[in-house]
């Protein structure tokens, strides 16, 4: 049993988090949040593998090949869109935060009261 | 939490995660082994059904195209949330570097780059409108499309200044736009209530050719409505983030 993509998988979640516990820099907090959400992708895609299938676009192959799974593909595309989202949010929190305090480490913010 | 105590507590959570995950994987069919059914029944009867010929955007803008509108409308509200995170706090007013320094004139912008991005800016427009405009035939979409529309106006912040992005993008047009798009999808789907069908069943012809410009009725449309969109909603942060950067000061005292 091929389990590699999700072992991959597991990698990206792990990698991501450990920069997020250890991190001292709020804009640095943020892309590891993108990479643990990165992981997301190739989790999707992994789902819907089908081994030796071809893309769902039936344009310039004949209809009923085998194609791997579209649905997991487009909620993919809803990934990278609620991560834009969620990333431009961050960012301009961070702005602020860095109006407002000074500062961008997450430690010395935590210590800060108001 | 001191930072040796906290990676401690991470390494020993991120264990039980591992094993967790391992024992879950177990159970799971394996790589390439993909179960089914709903992926092979649409792959089946999409191409039949919609006349389009990609699968995938005849998901996003038919099957789950419900669930597409409240996709669109994250966009829209992360843009309209920057903007109120972002306004201005009290104290604080426009002022571009070259107000701070008038002895001082900012060095130009060099001529290769505004060679590369004056070359990149109308080939990029064109490729933002294909994709935009093809979702019912190949790997695109109102989405990528509207992304690939929003870097050619980053192209001509690149070329100029700010004050140029600000010109050829003015908030309030951005803000219009943005709303025709988000506005256009949903009325799509309402128009088909009108006609006494289900919120956005496709109305329109099919077409005969699958795949063609002109095939799959509503597919196409509502990806160039997403396709507008998405391309304000992105000129719209990026304009937001870029005028805190270069022009938003704090009032000196």
């Amino acid at each position: 049993m091929h389990i590699f993509p999700f072992v991959v998988v597991a990698w990206i979640v792990g990698v991501g988090l450990y920069g997020l516990v250890t991190s001292r820099h709020l804009v640095h907090q943020i892309v590891c949040l993108i990479v643990v959400q990165s992981s997301t992708y190739v989790l999707l895609l992994g789902v819907g593998y089908v081994s030796g299938a071809v893309a769902p676009y039936f344009y310039d192959i004949p209809l009923h090949t085998p194609a791997v799974d579209p649905v997991v593909q487009a909620l993919a595309l809803t990934d990278v869109v609620v991560e834009a989202a969620v990333t431009a949010l961050l960012l301009s929190f961070a702005i602020q935060a860095h109006k407002r305090f000074g500062t961008l480490d997450p430690q010395e913010l935590a210590e800060l009261k108001g | 939490m001191r930072p040796a105590v906290r990676r401690w507590v991470f390494l020993i959570a991120g264990a039980g995660f591992v094993a967790f995950y391992l024992w879950g994987l177990t159970g799971l069919p394996g790589f390439g082994n993909y179960p089914g059914p709903y992926g092979d029944i649409i792959n089946s009867v999409a191409v039949a059904q919609t006349k389009a010929t990609g699968v995938v955007s005849a998901i996003n803008f038919e099957y789950r195209g419900f669930d597409t509108v409240g996709e669109e409308f994250i966009l829209f509200v992360a843009a309209t949330g920057v903007s109120t995170v972002l306004r201005h706090l009290r104290g604080e007013r426009d002022r571009s570097a070259l107000d701070e320094a008038l002895d001082r004139n900012a060095p130009p912008t060099s001529d290769a780059i505004r060679m590369v991005t004056l070359l990149f800016t109308g080939p990029t427009v064109v490729i933002g409108w294909y994709l935009a405009s093809h979702a019912q035939t190949s790997p695109s979409g109102g989405f990528q499309g509207g992304v690939v529309l929003a870097t050619a106006f980053i192209l001509i912040y690149l070329a100029g200044q700010f004050l140029v992005f600000e010109r050829v993008s003015p908030v309030d047009v951005t803000d219009a736009v943005e709303a025709v798009g988000a506005a256009g999808f949903a009325c799509i789907g309402l128009a088909a209530v009108g006609l006494g069908l289900a919120y956005l069943s496709n109305y329109l012809p099919l077409g005969q050719t699958p795949g063609a410009v002109d095939s799959s009725g509503t597919i196409a449309l509502i990806s160039f409505f997403v396709g507008v969109e998405v391309a304000a909603s992105f000129v719209l942060i990026v304009g937001e983030l870029l005028e805190q950067t270069l022009l938003v000061r704090q009032e000196s005292r």
